[in-house]
Parts: C-alpha cells; structure tokens; sequence
C-alpha cells in the first residue's frame, strides 16, 4: 500500500510571528516539522504496518528548498518526499497550495490514500485536504478520530458536535486526521541517520504546469489594513494561600453565576 | 453600498438551524439586499421556516442521499453560482462548512478567504481575521471580481430574527457529485451530551497541561463545569496528548467561546488557545506558574496548584447550592 502524507514546515511557532512588508508570513529561520502533521505521518506508517507492506511518501511545499521539517518526519520512517519548491510558490494561498499538493501526488504515483492533518498550525484554513481530494477527484473523510483500512476501503469516525459517524469510502481516498489521534513516535538515532539520505524529488511550480497557479497571485487577494488587536487588560492575582478558592467564589458571586 | 445577493451555506443539527449558521444570516442581511440560504438534508421545509425568520427569502436544498452533506452540496453551490452569480457565498467555519468551501473553491477555481471575524461591504466586500492568535487582525479583499467565497467562523455576530416568514424552497437537482459523494455515512454516534454546548454556555471551564494527567480532567474540568451548570474544554496541549477528543479544544484550530465567564485551569496561555477564548466578557484563571501568559489577559488571577484550588471550589460552589 502507498500512503501519502502532506507534510508543513511552518516557523517555530514558540518564535513570535511576523510580516513581510508584502503582509506575506515570514518563513525565515529553520522551520519546523509542524505538529499537526505528526499524527498523519505515525497513521501512514501504522497503516502501512497493519497492510503488511507497502511505503509512506511525504508531500510538501516551500518556497525555498528548505527540507529540515520534511528529515524529522522521514527520521519517523517515511521512504521518501517530494517537495514543491519554487520562489512562485512564496505566498499561496490555500487553493493554490492544494493545487501543487494534487500535483505532487500524482508524481508520487499509485497512491492508494492521502492522508493530512485537519488544519495547519500557522495558516489553519482547514480547507486544502478537501480541496487536494476535489482536484483529484476522490472522496475526503475528513477530521477522522480513527482510521481502518480492509478490503480497498477505508472507514474512519468522523468527529462531529454530538459524537462521531462512521465514513467509509473506496480507495484510492483522502483523510484527514485530528491530533491525538495516534501518539507519533519519536525518530531514532538510527532514523535521523538514515533520514540524510532518503530522496527528496524537489521539483518547480513549472514542472508540474502550475505558472500563475501558486503564490500571492494565485491567492487574487489584496491585503487592506493590518493593525493589533485592541490589548485586553489583566485584572487581580492573588499567591493561593489556601484560600485562593474563596477569591473565586466571591468573584463569581458578584456576577450572579452562583 | 451593499451588495446585490448574498447566499449562506446553512448547517442543520436534526432539523435545527445551527446559531452559527443563523449568525451569518444575521450579517448577510445587514452587508446585501437579498439573503438566499443552501442547504444540504432532509429537513428543508423546517430550515426554510428558520433561515426564514432570520432573513433568506429562498432556500435551495440539495438531497445529499447518504454522503457527508457538505461535499456533495459543494457541487450543488458551484452549479447555483453559475447560474445565478451571487456576490457571495458565506460558509460557517464548521467541519461541513470546511468541506463545503473547500470543494466549492476547487469548482468555481476562486480562492476562499477563511477563519474571517469581521465583514463590511460599505468600500467593497472587506473581510477581517486574526493572526498570530488573535493578536492582529488583517483585513483582505479580493483582487479581483467575482463572487466572494467566505468562510466565518462561529461567535463573530450575534444572530438577530428579522421576523421574516419561510424562505421559498427550490430545490436543486442535476448536478453531479462525482466521487465526492461516494464518502458514505454508515453510522451515526451521538455521545451522551450532560450540559449545555461549548458555545453556547454561560460558563465554560478549560484544562491544560498544568492539570498533570488525563485522569484529572473529569475530577477537575467537567465536575467544575458541572456544579456551575456550564460546559467543559480543553487546550490544544492536552488534545494533542489524546487526553479529551478534538471536539472540545478551544483556540485558533478549535473553536471560539464568549461565555460570561472562562475559566482555565492549568493553562498557560498561548496565542493559538487565547484567540479562541479571549472575548469572554470575565477570565479567571488558575496556575502554578505566576509568568504565565494567561495572566495577562485574565481578570481574576490565582497562582496556585489548580489539584488543591479547584477541589476546594467545587466543594464551595456545591454548599452554596
């Protein structure tokens, strides 16, 4: 079985964030496997396991080459990665990022299921799983809790506000998995050995027929005004002392919650 | 200046209009002169009396048969767009709205701005979000013209009935869903629900990390919650950790409250959870940790072990009842 993960290097979020004079994310410093992601890569390779064979391929995008994110999740145990890279692809916005992404994934080749997180920690737009599948044309099962694969399906249970559903859709398919729903593995010694030389297939927003399609101009946004958020004031605190919870409740009496 | 036709993506639990979908609904009617709804279900002529009463004088329902509604609505949407060009379509930042903006922005090749907090039409259709959790705000326009893909997310306004009566039901048939639609629901769970809803309680108790273990959540989080008759969250962190399920994490990627009043029990404060939590009209806060960022936004403040303050709340809290 051949399970695709998308994979995003964002900033360090503990680095407070900060804007290009374009209102562009500034990408600079070594960027991060973000977190989110963990869980799909640990899911791909437990799927490939239960399957009894198979590989993990890793997708993603940047603007410029950068592959520290993508060696932490081959130190996991994914077999390889491609990676969009192109200076056109500084500032897609999420259509165009799930552009390059389907792109990527018929590159990989012979993809039984794509497999993402639900949203990204820097751009959490949570709309470019659904859009990969689109572009695709597969189904999505989407914020899964649980993932099983048997007999070319794949059933998930779909969060939802009141409980979960059971989805299940033929492969090839894409899901997209909430945190904590596997607990990833942390990469070996020996993983971030072999990670160094895993292949990395880097290729251009023009190999895959993408010009125009990626990047600011791809998002057809302008940007009108950023500014702070008005600040909220912080109010009294007190060392508990014991009686810490007394403050609470005198607090919560005086607007009437008890 | 106001916009021609402005459409909202309706969500329904059962066959009731969720208050999200009714807050959008609230705001397309002050931002365009006339408010149509879609809808994907069975329960088209209760919703059509909702959305009605809140300001859509039509409701086009799409029969998603046993798919998840908002991927097969998204072809349904792009077909209606191309026949009757609205100015825009407004989602709910919901997991079906997620689905069915997604979709329809790969159909209609637009870009969908997501997560937006505010919405103006007054110099054009401006759309406002946050980044960097909350702490600023951006406001972006489209390019270009074309119709308008939004997705807002819960809590940016306040739903408002114009006492309008039931929308006229259209209902929307020759498109085809393609494989979108083959993602079939088999079975539905619905957890036993005590207490009121995450957004919709007047008071919300969240944990984090500094409660210590996924054993403590019940004893600290939800029995707090219990005795003030409020609901119960989490924070990323401890989402993260498999210790409560996504559905209760509060923050950037989660949900957004505004209860009277927030309590945090051992959390720290990070942008992406204050974003979700910050316009609560009283924050009180509870951690060990005296630097935590969470202070600086709370009201009331208690630096403490939340295991020796909370028990002794709830115990306070039960003798006053």
């Amino acid at each position: 079985m051949h399970v695709v993960v998308c994979v995003k290097q964002i900033p360090d979020p503990a680095v407070p964030g900060a804007l290009n004079a374009d209102h562009t994310l500034k990408r600079e410093g070594k960027p991060i496997l973000d977190e989110s992601d963990s869980y799909g890569v640990e899911m791909a390779l437990q799927l490939v396991d239960a399957a009894g064979g198979g590989e993990v391929t890793l997708i993603s995008m940047a603007a410029n080459g950068e592959t520290a994110g993508l060696r932490t999740a081959l130190a996991m145990g994914a077999a390889k990665a491609v990676l969009v890279s192109d200076p056109a692809c500084a500032g897609s916005d999420a259509l165009g990022t799930a552009k390059a992404l389907a792109k990527a994934v018929e590159r990989a080749g012979g993809v039984d299921l794509v497999l993402a997180a639900t949203e990204s920690s820097d751009g959490y737009t949570g709309t470019v799983p659904a859009q990969i599948a689109e572009l695709l044309g597969w189904p999505a099962l989407t914020f899964a809790k649980k993932v099983d694969i048997a007999d070319g399906k794949v059933t998930i249970q779909r969060q939802t506000e009141a409980g979960y559903d059971t989805v299940q859709a033929s492969l090839p398919a894409l899901v997209s998995v909430t945190a904590g729903v596997v607990e990833p593995r942390y990469p070996s010694f020996k993983g971030i050995m072999a990670a160094k030389n895993k292949p990395v297939d880097i290729c251009t927003a023009a190999d895959l027929g993408l010009d125009g399609q990626v990047g600011w101009a791809g998002a057809r946004q302008t940007i009108t005004n950023v500014e702070n958020a008005p600040a909220r004031q912080a109010g009294e605190k007190f060392e508990d002392d014991g009686t810490g919870f007394e403050k609470v409740v005198g607090f919560l009496e005086n607007l009437k919650v008890i | 200046m106001t916009l021609n036709n402005v459409w909202v993506y309706a969500e329904a639990n059962g066959d009731k209009v969720t208050t999200a979908t009714l807050e959008v609904i609230t705001k397309a009617r002050e931002i365009g002169t006339t408010v149509s709804a879609v809808y994907a279900g069975t329960s088209g002529d209760s919703v059509a009396a909702q959305v009605g009463e809140y300001g859509a004088t039509t409701l086009y329902v799409i029969n998603p048969g046993e798919g998840l509604p908002g991927q097969v609505a998204a072809a349904g949407i792009a077909q209606l767009v191309n026949e009757h060009s609205p100015d825009a379509v407004l989602f709910v930042q919901s997991y079906d709205g997620r689905d069915a903006m997604a979709r329809t922005s790969v159909k209609l090749d637009r870009p969908v701005l997501t997560n937006g907090f505010t919405l103006t039409a007054a110099d054009g259709l401006t759309f406002g979000t946050a980044i960097f959790g909350g702490m600023v705000m951006v406001d972006a326009k489209y390019a270009d013209g074309g119709v308008a893909l939004i997705g807002i997310r819960p809590k940016s306004f306040t739903a408002e009935p114009s006492g309008g009566g039931a929308a006229s039901v259209v209902t929307v048939d020759g498109f085809d869903a393609g494989r979108a639609g083959e993602a079939k629901v088999l079975e539905r769970f619905e957890e036993e629900q005590t207490g009121p809803k995450l957004e919709e309680a007047a008071v919300v108790v969240s944990g984090g990390r500094g409660i210590g273990a996924s054993e403590s959540y019940k004893p600290l989080v939800e029995e707090l919650a219990k005795a003030l008759k409020g609901a119960f969250g989490a924070s990323r962190a401890i989402v993260d950790a498999g210790w409560v399920p996504y559905a209760l994490q509060v923050g950037q990627t989660g949900k957004t409250v505004k209860p009277k009043v927030y309590i945090a029990l051992g959390i720290s404060g990070a942008t992406q959870h204050l974003v979700g939590m910050k316009n609560s009209d009283n924050i009180i806060a509870v951690n060990k940790d005296g630097e935590a960022p969470i202070f600086g936004i709370a009201d009331l403040g208690i630096v403490g072990d939340v295991n020796k303050v909370v028990p002794a709340l709830i115990e306070a809290i039960k003798n006053k009842a």
